[in-house]
């Protein structure tokens, strides 16, 4: 049944969503770029196995590095670990948001005045700068783990707020009262009840946390203050800018990153737009309406 | 009277918990981190050279003493505002001994000149192109602009300051690379022409991305407000358009981003940041790639506490300034 609905929903975008349609598109490219580095005939810190500085050609797609490695896999491998890193710390901020928006928006009063006046405070602070602080005194010991915690840590103030206003709704309505007076506890009303309600929310949400933590990445990399080792969409246009590939006009050490973080923060928006527009009840109804026309015409 | 008490007064009291609650943040992280930057300067030092290990005890306590990192964690907190509101930073390790302070304030009127700039330019383009799109959200002109700005607007900061670079200064050639000047300052022609000439990429990166970023809010702004009874009546009545969108449409819609701007404030500060380290433009971004070059933690202090108490401040004042512009607040 659940996965009808699913199904249905998919089918529903695609058909009436011009950019759930494109947007899904790079984002099954990008996933096929991701699942490929699985099958890389080159392990992620190889050198010295392709010849050096070579332009892209037929055999190698996007040109090899100064390291000697393929330009080509080299790429599927940072797109792995830069959307794994965005990925656990989308996890992780999503999920103090939700915590943090259950609690103040199934409390209520003073709990809530308190904690959503330090979540604003919260959400003013520009991160970047305490960012660069933590990493800059962490250099050396960043990992792709410690990378993910602290984006995911940093990132959950904005969205926290949003789902405190699902809830607080979700608090009058019928439903709830019928649950607490059948002697239901506040934790499982807002566990079982509740939730399922921000779910929808959580996805559409979850892709603004993937530009937003893309893009983190590939500036702390790109100012040298994530692990260099790992390869990532940041550390490769790092390790560009280091060996200077502009001015010894190796354009495609650059170009190659560049345009698939284009590629993924593009993907990732042009979804979470169609999602956010699918979930307007506004654009729902007219949906509906168009709906029914077409299923009238074809009765008719 | 009343507006004071139900809208200056709480606002003034949120600026000051956002200060605090940054300012502790600030303070207390680098020390929630397991690595104790005392060790990690040592390490440095006496990676390359052999030193006599009295040297070194007395080197750690001189650097404990200069990172403020003696006695309980109580008394360093308490320590490192009173160093706060005396405007003491410390001094810096790359440029030992000039102090932090000096350092950023020399990089200071750069990103303010070039966040500024940008800021006015995106604000007012995003608006208007904004409510002009959504106005004629039919027009063949108006889609492409739309899908245009979709596409750009999700891209990091860094990146586009990148194909910029790309383009404009490396293939075509037409701007520099890097720099914030040429000659000797003044309020010459000379002097100015270069700053616009070298500032303007900068800028450029700046305003593409906040533009679209406006663009779309006030589209959706505008959807809205032209549903209104108001426009429909102003069309019956046939005004002309030029009117209803400039005077009616994005009047009204201009009320939203004016708050909105407020809260995208340190957004627009860490894009401009990314940009001056690309561009190597003098500002304090640059100052700050320096430091993390030479791991000089008490200028990356020292920035990120300016940039919380400033962003902090400008949310501040442009909220203050908000009932003059809202007449309902004014009159609440």
């Amino acid at each position: 049944m659940a996965n009808d609905v699913l199904r249905a929903t998919i089918r529903d975008l695609f058909r009436f969503s011009l950019s759930f349609r494109f947007g899904s598109i790079i984002l099954v490219i990008v996933g096929i770029l991701l699942l490929l580095s699985f099958f890389s005939p080159f392990e992620s810190d190889d050198r010295r196995v392709v010849p050096r500085n070579k332009p892209p050609s037929q055999e190698f797609i996007l040109g090899t590095t100064g390291n000697g490695q393929d330009g080509f896999w080299l790429l599927t491998f940072a797109i792995r670990n830069t959307l794994m890193v965005s990925g656990l710390a989308v996890l992780i901020g999503r999920s103090i948001a939700v915590m943090v928006g259950m609690i103040t928006g199934y409390l209520g009063g003073k709990t809530d005045r308190v904690i959503s006046s330090i979540v604003d405070s919260i959400i003013v602070i520009p991160r970047l700068p305490l960012l660069i602080l933590i990493a800059a005194i962490m250099q050396g010991e960043m990992t792709v783990l410690s990378l993910a915690l602290l984006l995911g840590i940093l990132d959950w103030a904005h969205p926290s707020k949003r789902y405190r206003a699902m809830i607080l709704s979700l608090r009058e309505r019928e439903f709830t009262h019928t649950a607490i007076f059948s002697g239901m506890n506040a934790v499982k009303v807002v566990v079982q009840e509740h939730l399922p309600f921000l779910i929808p929310l959580l996805l559409a949400d979850a892709v603004a946390g993937f530009l937003w933590a893309i893009g983190m990445e590939v500036t702390l990399s790109v100012l040298g203050l994530s692990d260099l080792t790992t390869p990532s969409i940041g550390t490769l246009i790092f390790w560009g800018n280091y060996h200077h590939a502009l001015l010894r006009r190796r354009v495609w050490i650059l170009a190659a990153p560049i345009a698939a973080s284009v590629l993924m923060v593009v993907g990732f928006y042009l979804v979470s737009l169609s999602l956010s527009e699918y979930l307007d009840p506004r654009t729902r109804l007219s949906r509906l309406t168009v709906g029914e026309q077409i299923d009238g015409g074809k009765a008719g | 009277m009343n507006l004071l008490r139900t809208y200056i007064l709480p606002r003034i009291l949120q600026w000051a918990l956002v200060i605090f609650v940054g300012i502790s943040a600030t303070f207390l992280i680098p020390r929630l981190s397991p690595i104790n930057p005392v060790d990690e300067m040592i390490g440095r030092m006496t990676a390359f050279a052999s030193i006599d290990p009295h040297a070194v005890v007395s080197m750690r306590e001189s650097a404990t003493a200069l990172f403020g990192l003696e006695g309980t964690l109580l008394e360093q907190y308490g320590r490192f505002w009173a160093r706060l509101f005396t405007g003491d930073l410390g001094v810096s390790f790359g440029n030992f001994p000039r102090p932090v302070s000096d350092i950023i304030a020399a990089g200071l009127p750069w990103t303010i000149g070039l966040l500024s700039v940008a800021i006015l330019i995106s604000w007012v383009s995003g608006v208007f192109l904004g409510a002009l799109a959504g106005y004629f959200h039919d027009r063949r002109w108006a889609q492409v602009l739309e899908r245009f700005v979709v596409v750009v607007y999700p891209i990091p900061y860094l990146i586009i300051a990148f194909v910029l670079i790309f383009v404009f200064a490396w293939w075509l050639k037409w701007f520099p690379l890097v720099g914030g000047s040429r000659g000797q300052p003044g309020l010459t022609w000379d002097y100015i022409s270069t700053l616009l000439y070298f500032g303007f990429l900068p800028a450029l990166s700046l305003v593409i991305g906040s533009t679209a970023f406006r663009f779309i809010m006030a589209k959706s702004l505008t959807t809205t407000e032209i549903a209104s009874d108001y426009v429909q009546y102003a069309e019956l009545a046939a005004v002309p358009k030029r009117k209803i969108i400039l005077f009616y449409v994005a009047r009204n819609t201009m009320l939203p981003q004016v708050t909105d701007l407020a809260l995208s404030l340190g957004a627009l500060f860490e894009g401009a940041l990314i940009t001056e380290v690309l561009f190597a433009y003098p500002g304090l971004g640059f100052v700050l790639y320096n430091a993390i070059y030479n791991a000089d933690y008490n200028i990356i202090m020292g920035i990120t506490l300016l940039s919380i108490a400033g962003i902090a401040t400008a949310s501040l004042l442009i909220d203050l300034l908000y009932p003059i512009f809202d007449p309902r607040v004014r009159l609440r």
